[in-house]
């Protein structure tokens, strides 16, 4: 599904390399997870594989079912495919929620040759798959984003992944400023698209979020590296010795 | 004092050209106003009134030329249930014109009542335009007083059922056309005004609005899409106690416009709301100069305009709020936002504040900025194309200004209006 190769990225305002050799490989129905203390270069991943400005690639690749995602527009990517759940949502005044799902629905439809969904259907599916995540109508009327809680605009994010139905998920600290209720029903948000051609990459700080996700594959990022792969297990050693065994151990 | 000699040369070329219509009530109101018009002279370019707008093709003896825009789409408002009322380059079409009785609205045209002895329109046709010319002269709108042939002269009565369109059809590509509108608004009546299309290759326009105690005017106008046409525009309003009058412009393309409004409240807890969107691309200027005098108690007024401008289009915005001593509890406010797509555009802005009372509330703000880059990459993420996210958040940007029109079928009208012309980029 998701293979990243030898990715070496340098923030071009500062001139500073972020990524230093990042190797990833994530199999079609798999759902891997990534860790990291602050500034190892997590989000940088998840910004660049989808397409944000600002981003110099000076080694490496990386390909979605074998396009080469580094060479494609941000909304041809998310046509391929891909889908980032943004850390912070981005809000839109004088754009409605509903207006935008219905925007995006339609232009990766046709992005990829297929009919755009009717306005009935399109009403129908998103009243329901909104439901499940106790999205109310008011919210799909309101701005994208605008004056939602940070635990509405995750439930956003998930909503538009669920419309977008994409096949490689990432998601970018989902969790964060969610509250113990909150991240329940973004995880049943996400179980719930769990499906044997969808993979999904979830980067987090803590391991409770991994509780409600259950990841097959455990990666911890440091210093723009991944620079150690295990189970599920794992997960629960940083949670409980924190990163500075296996800082450590791999020095 | 004597004018400037390039001001009294330009002024008495321009003047050579026309003629003052003669006899009935509304000689005496041309004969002042060509009185006021050779005192002050044309705009000349270093006039600080025009400092970011040229006059020069505006005050020339002839209207440089204005090729005729071709488009299949109907005009705005067409679809409305409507008294339309036509002019093709400033002359009155009667054929294409509805027959002008409505009920609870008396209209008439200045052609036909101009030489009568005596008409209820004198005490207000030129006498608004007149009261506006302190402390800022308005030249042009002196020049529209003395030389208009033509207009639509509308006393509102009660409510009448639908709204009166003005319909400005723009032929010849050389056409001037000059009108002068006069509305007035009995006490408690109401109407929705409503004005489309270029009118002419030059266009000076005036309407004069007088709203009596708690009448209301909607006047919503659309200004055609014709890439060369040129125009200068004026409303002044006068608004009695608890009376409102809201005034919405949008403008797409057009070489040169200059829309000035100027309003004055004369009674306590009156409200007048001026909003405007514009979207310029290349070979556009568009000059909303905005004059709002509060004299009276509790009056609150509300100045929203929104500019989309790329490849070198101008927006200019001048805007003032004036209260006057003893106008106490006066609520004002200003905003003017520019959208720059690219960085050859260019937004020029000049609110003003002037306030004897010290008992109001006055804010203005102006913001001049390109598309959220932020915003355009998250919806890109989500497989947006760059141009339609663009649009999108364009259209989301000028449908905050859209908002201020009160009739939501109006607002629609006019927002999907700018969704195809978006698209079509």
């Amino acid at each position: 599904m998701l293979n990243i190769n030898n990715l070496h990225v340098d923030l071009q305002e500062e001139d500073k390399q972020i990524l230093k050799g990042v190797d990833l490989t994530v199999e079609a129905g798999t759902v891997h997870a990534i860790m990291g203390p602050n500034g190892s270069g997590k989000s940088t991943l998840s910004y660049v594989l989808s397409g944000k400005d600002g981003y110099e690639v000076t080694d490496g690749t990386a390909t979605l079912d074998g396009l080469d995602l580094l060479d494609m527009e941000p909304e041809d990517r998310a046509a391929a495919g891909l889908f980032l759940a943004f850390q912070y949502p981005v809000e839109i005044p004088g754009v409605g929620n509903m207006t935008f799902l219905r925007t995006a629905v339609n232009a990766q439809r046709k992005a990829r040759g297929e009919d755009e969904m009717s306005a009935a259907d399109f009403l129908k599916l998103v009243r329901a798959r909104a439901k499940d995540l106790k999205i109310d109508a008011d919210m799909l009327k309101r701005p994208v984003n605008v004056g939602f809680s940070g635990g509405e605009k995750k439930r956003n994010e998930i909503l538009q992944m669920a419309m977008l139905e994409p096949k490689m998920c990432i998601l970018d600290e989902t969790d964060s400023g969610l509250d113990v209720d909150a991240m329940k029903l973004v995880a049943q948000g996400v179980n719930a698209l769990r499906a044997e051609g969808r993979s999904f990459l979830v980067i987090t700080h803590y391991q409770r979020l991994l509780d409600h996700i259950k990841p097959d594959v455990v990666h911890i990022m440091a210093d723009g590296k991944i620079i150690k792969t295990g189970g599920p297990d794992l997960a629960l050693d940083v949670e409980n010795n924190g990163y500075a065994d296996i800082l450590a151990e791999v020095a | 004092m004597a004018l400037a000699n390039q001001k009294q040369t330009a002024t008495e070329a321009r003047l050579a050209g026309l003629t003052l219509p003669k006899g009935g009530w509304s000689e005496p109101a041309r004969q002042a106003a060509l009185a006021r018009l050779q005192a002050m002279g044309l705009p000349q370019r270093r006039d600080e009134y025009w400092k970011y707008t040229r006059p020069d093709t505006l005050i020339d003896t002839q209207a440089p030329a204005a090729a005729v825009f071709v488009t299949e789409e109907s005009k705005m408002f067409d679809v409305f249930d409507r008294l339309n009322i036509v002019f093709v380059d400033g002359v009155y079409d009667a054929d294409a014109s509805d027959d002008l009785s409505l009920e609870a609205v008396h209209i008439e045209r200045l052609a036909n009542i101009a030489e009568m002895d005596i008409h209820w329109a004198k005490d207000i046709y030129g006498a608004l335009e007149n009261n506006a010319q302190k402390p800022v002269e308005r030249p042009l709108a002196a020049l529209n007083t003395a030389f208009a042939e033509d207009g639509v002269i509308i006393h509102v009565t009660g409510k009448p059922s639908k709204p009166i369109c003005l319909s400005y059809i723009h032929n010849s590509v050389t056409s001037d056309a000059i009108l002068h509108h006069v509305v007035r608004v009995d006490a408690g009546a109401e109407l929705t005004l409503l004005e489309t299309g270029p009118a002419a290759a030059r266009f000076n326009k005036v309407i004069e609005i007088d709203i009596a105690d708690g009448g209301t005017l909607h006047h919503i106008r659309a200004q055609g899409r014709d890439h060369e046409r040129r125009a200068v525009t004026h409303i002044f309003a006068r608004l009695g106690e608890k009376s409102v009058f809201k005034a919405f412009t949008v403008t797409v393309n057009g070489v040169l416009t200059r829309n000035e409004c100027v309003i004055e409240l004369i009674g306590d807890e009156a409200i007048a709301h001026v909003a405007g969107v514009c979207v310029g691309d290349g070979d556009f200027h568009h000059d909303d100069t905005v004059f709002i005098t509060h004299d009276a108690q509790n009056c609150e007024s509300r100045q929203v305009f929104k500019k989309v401008l790329r490849n070198g289009a101008t927006g200019v915005f001048q805007g003032k709020i004036l209260v006057k001593a003893g106008a106490q509890k006066t609520d004002g406010y200003q905003i003017s936002q520019a959208l720059l797509l690219d960085e050859d555009s260019q937004f020029l802005a000049k609110p003003e504040l002037e306030i004897y009372a010290d008992d109001v509330i006055c804010s203005h703000g102006s913001t001049t900025g390109a598309i959220d880059e932020d915003a355009l990459y998250y919806l890109r993420s989500r497989g947006v194309p760059k141009g339609a996210a663009t649009d999108l958040l364009t259209l989301a940007f000028l449908a905050e200004a859209v908002e201020e029109i009160d009739d939501s079928v109006i607002a629609a009208a006019i927002v999907s209006r700018l969704e195809s012309w978006l698209a079509r980029r």
